[in-house]
């Protein structure tokens, strides 16, 4: 790609972690059996009016203090006139001109080149209903007409596709941090639409913008804007001009395709929304929206190599994710000694568990306070390692508090000499021909030996002292 | 044949609760009005008579065991624009035809919450486009003073019911003027309220920032009373206003004394009828005569009025009256292909001409090109507007002035033409441009003894303040116990 | 008012009926447009009388009353039942709301 510079911005909407939608009453849960979660207002009955989700506002905001923006103090909504079967009014709720948050930023960081991509806007809208699509008919489903949408809309900062998917990246983490969405791709609530062109590398000038919609996941944005790169490549290498136009992506085929559009001209003749009052958030409410936010997650990592001296690594597979990192800290709390040793815990046996069992630290059965319990009986040499891993299996499985089970089961390791000397003769005995080895200078026949005991004392004995005394026993070998 | 269908809600009132009748006399003494005068008057569209009947055996139950309300057992008509619960609201279109309602408006279930019984449902322009009910799309209703004649609308079919005594009282629209100017036009009362003061949750749209629903009734008083009970702040309706609702009977005295009224000079250039602006002086005389001090006032961008009330209004109607598709309710047109064939086919065939023209005419003034040099211009021109009423009112309580430059006109005289229909809406318009309050209260007949209004403005939430003038007229000189001969 | 209504005779006003009501998605007969562009220019240009006024530093009026920061708060409360919702619709499937078919 020498001969072409590329320039893309992203659209990215993404659904707000909201009870109600935008506008009304109505749930927002995915998966409802269709048309359940109507209203006469999210169906765009005569006489219907909406009237703002407080919630929505608060976390557009929130979103936007994260991103670095500007809140607008004076901020509005109007209509956006099209005619589409998904929208119930005939008209989406949206913000024109006096968004929520101007301004932002994210970083991000693509073959070890760190940089900064700029927000232009943040701002509110209604999202759609979902159409369906049969042999002969289409049919509506409006249980989404309506759930809050949060549009970002980024500056023409991006130089290649593979910037693009670490922005949304980037942005997907931090908005997971503030807590303001879920931000899952498969229930499709955060989507976006692509602004690409090329221009030859010697022109400063942009050039014509091709929009692509109906970009669902991160592998797609990548996909679509690899394909337009290449096809807009190949027509200005053939001396085709660029047609500006809007491009659906097609995952399945790894496509894009002119989008058939029925609307020759659009015209969406906004004008502000009569039935709702411009938003003025009083200074002092941001300020305190602001006071509260999360730490950004590059700030958490930063500081969990600073705070606890956790290696470069280790911060970053725990702050990647706002829950695990809380869930971390949390167990962390407890025993704030041992931050390696809870950062080891986390990232293997935790995290393991989480992607063998496909779910999120939200759903996994070990509380963080149960595991701090465990990984400090295993600090205190109250069990081995060993035992460690087995009662974590026996508290994923069953439940219950580490201590507890330690007890009732006698797991505890067994440190007293008299009893381990007697394991440690039983061993010799049993296992002459290993004992003989070992005196003959073979060093792998200890270790055989240090099983035994362990096997003896059904796990207990503690392995070090086991070692000590076969040594002492069988003379240096 | 009982004459309690001749009543206003007061003497309703007072009648059920010294137990001198039932409700349910009262509506089927409605019904038997309706039956035999609704033929020549089509005011109504349709009439659930079973339903009213049963509602008023359950106010009547509910009287017997003591339960209150401040409307318990009274009928009332409402305009086809407004939800309630069970009842088609189709607006007068053919386009909504099936549609149920599955909601009742805020205005609607505050008065079923005081005990009103829904009697039926009244006819008005399509979509409340229109000064003189012709553009229902389904009957022409006639002014109960001369059947050649238009109530006057949108809101005709209410004015005209309450006029001829087929309903206790009813209620209204008003955008710009459908209250006031049919009201006017048939002789009895018609409040419009400042904007918020009533909900428009359950309203059909017209224009969603001129929109108010107000009572069109027999009285001064009763207009107090529905508005006191329809009034106030409501958590489905953001441009509710939530401040307090005063007790509007305590503003009613029978004297002036104190009020300066204002007499706008723009409203009095030769523009009106010579009967019409002879029997407003006449008023004002009276209102002199009670202790009013008369002073002149200056409205500067009367004549910018209609034009920006027609753009401001159609722009918001060609968005509010896109959501008539096809899809979710109502009717549908047949053999579509598509989406967008769909809604072409359906709107061609559900909405009448005066509508299509004011939907061209709105998606045209806020379409690329064209949208700062109509709309914007248009909203900023209201500020004008707005201020010259905020400046009329630093020197009076409340503005008189007519409601209409002529009284109802023959049906089919200004058909054709549109521009000198919209004309007539000079006096009405502004008031709800400015967001104040307004209401036509009888005040003479022609010599052809056709009604004439006067209209009595009040500043925002200044109703108190209107009806006080409105009641003191009313009791001293008025005419609204006038009768048309039926 | 009078002399307003003669000037705008004169006056050149510009609409394209027919482009108009499509981006409204509404057929017309060729007979509609005819009366409609008729009307509609004789409107427009009597409309046009609001250009001709200075509203240099005037802020524009979107709502009659100053009210802001209308919220609800984020709390879920019954719709309608499904049955209830579909039973308005001219077409419809079990559960759905049934259109021509949508080419995207």
């Amino acid at each position: 790609m020498g001969k072409y510079r590329t320039t893309i911005g992203l659209e990215v909407h993404v659904q707000l972690k909201t009870h109600s939608k935008m506008f009304c009453g109505c749930g927002t849960d995915f998966g409802a059996p269709p048309n359940t979660h109507v209203c006469p207002v999210c169906l765009g009955y005569p006489g219907a009016l909406p009237v703002m989700n407080r919630d929505a506002i608060r976390l557009t905001v929130i979103s936007g203090l994260m991103l670095g923006c500007r809140i607008n103090s004076y901020s509005k909504f109007d209509r956006k006139n099209y005619f589409y079967p998904d929208m119930p009014k005939n008209y989406q709720i949206t913000q024109y001109d006096l968004p929520l948050c101007l301004g932002g930023s994210v970083e991000i960081e693509v073959g070890g080149r760190v940089r900064t991509i700029g927000i232009t806007r943040i701002h509110l809208e209604e999202d759609v209903a979902k159409n369906l699509h049969y042999a002969t008919w289409s049919g509506i489903d409006f249980n989404r007409a309506g759930v809050p949408l949060m549009e970002i809309v980024s500056e023409p900062d991006l130089e290649s596709p593979e910037e693009a998917s670490a922005y949304l990246l980037a942005l997907r983490q931090i908005l997971t941090y503030a807590g303001v969405s879920d931000c899952n791709l498969e229930e499709g609530n955060m989507r976006c639409d692509a602004n690409c062109s090329l221009r030859p590398a010697d022109r400063v000038e942009l050039g014509t913008k091709v929009e692509i919609k109906n970009i669902n996941t991160v592998k797609g944005v990548q996909g679509a804007l690899e394909y337009e790169e290449i096809r807009q490549a190949e027509a200005l290498d053939g001396g085709r001009t660029i047609v500006q136009e809007t491009r659906r992506w097609d995952a399945d085929l790894g496509i894009t395709s002119s989008m058939r559009t029925k609307e020759d001209a659009h015209d969406y003749r906004y004008f502000p929304e009569p039935d709702l009052m411009p938003v003025a958030l009083p200074a002092e409410q941001v300020a305190a929206w602001k006071a509260a936010l999360p730490e950004l997650p590059q700030a958490r990592r930063e500081r969990f190599v600073a705070q606890y001296g956790l290696p470069e690594y280790d911060a970053r597979v725990l702050a990647a994710e706002r829950a695990v990192a809380d869930y971390f800290e949390a167990a962390l709390r407890l025993i704030p000694g041992s931050p390696k040793a809870v950062s080891n815990w986390v990232m293997t046996d935790v995290l393991r568990v989480l992607s063998e069992r496909t779910i999120d630290i939200g759903r996994f059965p070990i509380p963080a306070d149960a595991l701090a319990e465990l990984i400090g009986l295993a600090e205190k040499r109250v069990i081995n390692s060993n035992t460690a891993r087995d009662v974590f299996a026996l508290m994923l499985d069953e439940g219950g508090r580490a201590g507890d089970i330690v007890k009732t089961r006698g797991l505890a390791q067994v440190s007293d000499t008299a009893a381990i000397e007697k394991v440690v003769e039983q061993a010799i005995a049993e296992n002459a021909k290993s004992a003989e080895d070992f005196r003959q200078g073979k060093a792998a026949a200890l270790k055989f030996l240090v099983g035994q005991v362990m096997r003896l004392s059904k796990g207990k004995a503690n392995p070090q002292m086991a070692t000590e005394m076969l040594v002492a026993r069988l003379g240096k070998g | 044949m009982s004459e309690l269908h001749t009543l206003g809600v007061h003497e309703v009132l007072e009648r059920l609760n010294r137990r001198e009748c039932s409700s349910e006399d009262i509506v089927r003494d409605v019904l038997a009005a309706i039956g035999r005068i609704d033929g020549t008057i089509d005011g109504y569209l349709s009439v659930a008579a079973e339903d009213a009947l049963a509602q008023a055996r359950a106010a009547d139950e509910a009287r017997r065991q003591g339960a209150g309300g401040r409307l318990l057992g009274v009928p009332i008509a409402v305009k086809d624009v407004l939800n309630v619960r069970g009842q088609p609201c189709g607006c007068a279109s053919r386009i909504l035809q099936g549609y149920v309602s599955p909601y009742d408006a805020t205005a609607v279930a505050r008065l079923r919450a005081e005990g009103a019984v829904f009697l039926g449902r009244t006819n008005m322009d399509e979509f409340a486009m229109g000064s003189s009910t012709e553009n229902s799309a389904f009957k022409v209703t006639r002014n109960p003073w001369n059947r050649n004649c238009v109530p006057g609308g949108s809101s005709g079919g209410s004015a005209a019911v309450v006029a001829a005594d087929e309903a206790i009282a009813a209620l209204g629209s008003d955008t710009g003027g459908s209250v006031r100017q049919p009201a006017s036009f048939c002789g009895c009362v018609g409040l419009k309220p400042s904007y918020g003061r009533i909900s428009r949750y359950g309203l059909t749209a017209f224009a969603s920032s001129l929109d108010q629903i107000g009572p069109m009734t027999k009285s001064v008083r009763d207009a107090a009373l529905l508005l006191q009970v329809m009034a106030g702040h409501d958590p489905h309706d953001s441009s509710c206003l939530p401040d307090p609702v005063p007790d509007y009977a305590a503003a009613l005295v029978p004297d002036l004394k104190g009020m300066r009224l204002g007499l706008p000079r723009e409203y009095f250039v030769g523009g009106s009828d010579p009967e019409v602006e002879r029997a407003i002086r006449a008023a004002v005389e009276v209102c002199r005569g009670l202790g009013a001090e008369i002073v002149d006032v200056a409205l500067p961008h009367t004549p910018y009025v209609i034009a920006t009330y027609y753009v401001i209004a159609t722009a918001e109607a060609s968005a509010n009256l896109a959501r008539f598709d096809g899809v979710r309710y109502g009717t549908r047109a047949a053999g579509a292909e598509d989406p967008i064939d769909l809604y072409k086919r359906t709107r061609e065939q559900g909405f009448g001409p005066e509508v299509k023209r004011r939907i061209i005419l709105g998606t045209y003034v806020l379409s690329s090109g064209y949208h700062d040099a109509y709309y914007l211009r248009a909203q900023k021109v209201r500020t004008l507007i707005r201020r010259d009423f905020e400046q009329a009112f630093q020197s009076c309580d409340a503005i008189v002035a007519p409601v209409a430059p002529t009284p109802a006109y023959p049906i089919g005289e200004k058909g054709g033409d549109p521009l000198q229909m919209y004309l007539g809406d000079i006096f009405t318009v502004p008031v709800n441009l400015a967001g104040i309050c307004g209401m036509s209260v009888p005040c003479g007949f022609t010599t052809r003894q056709m009604p004439v209004g006067l209209q009595i403005l009040g500043p925002a939430l200044g109703e108190g303040s209107i009806l006080r003038v409105g009641h003191a007229y009313e009791q001293a000189g008025g005419w609204s116990h006038r009768r048309p001969p039926l | 008012m009078t002399q307003a209504y003669q000037d705008t005779q004169q006056a050149g006003a510009t609409i394209d009926v027919r482009y108009v009501a499509n981006l409204a998605r509404l057929n017309l007969t060729d007979a509609e447009v005819a009366t409609f562009q008729a009307q509609l220019s004789q409107i427009v240009a009597y409309v046009n009388e609001i250009r001709a006024l200075d509203v240099e530093g005037v802020e524009p009026t979107a709502h009659a009353a100053p009210v802001r920061n209308v919220f609800r708060d984020d709390v879920v409360v019954p719709g309608l039942e499904r049955e209830q919702a579909i039973a308005n619709a001219p077409e419809h499937s079990a559960d759905l709301f049934k259109v021509p078919t949508i080419v995207e």
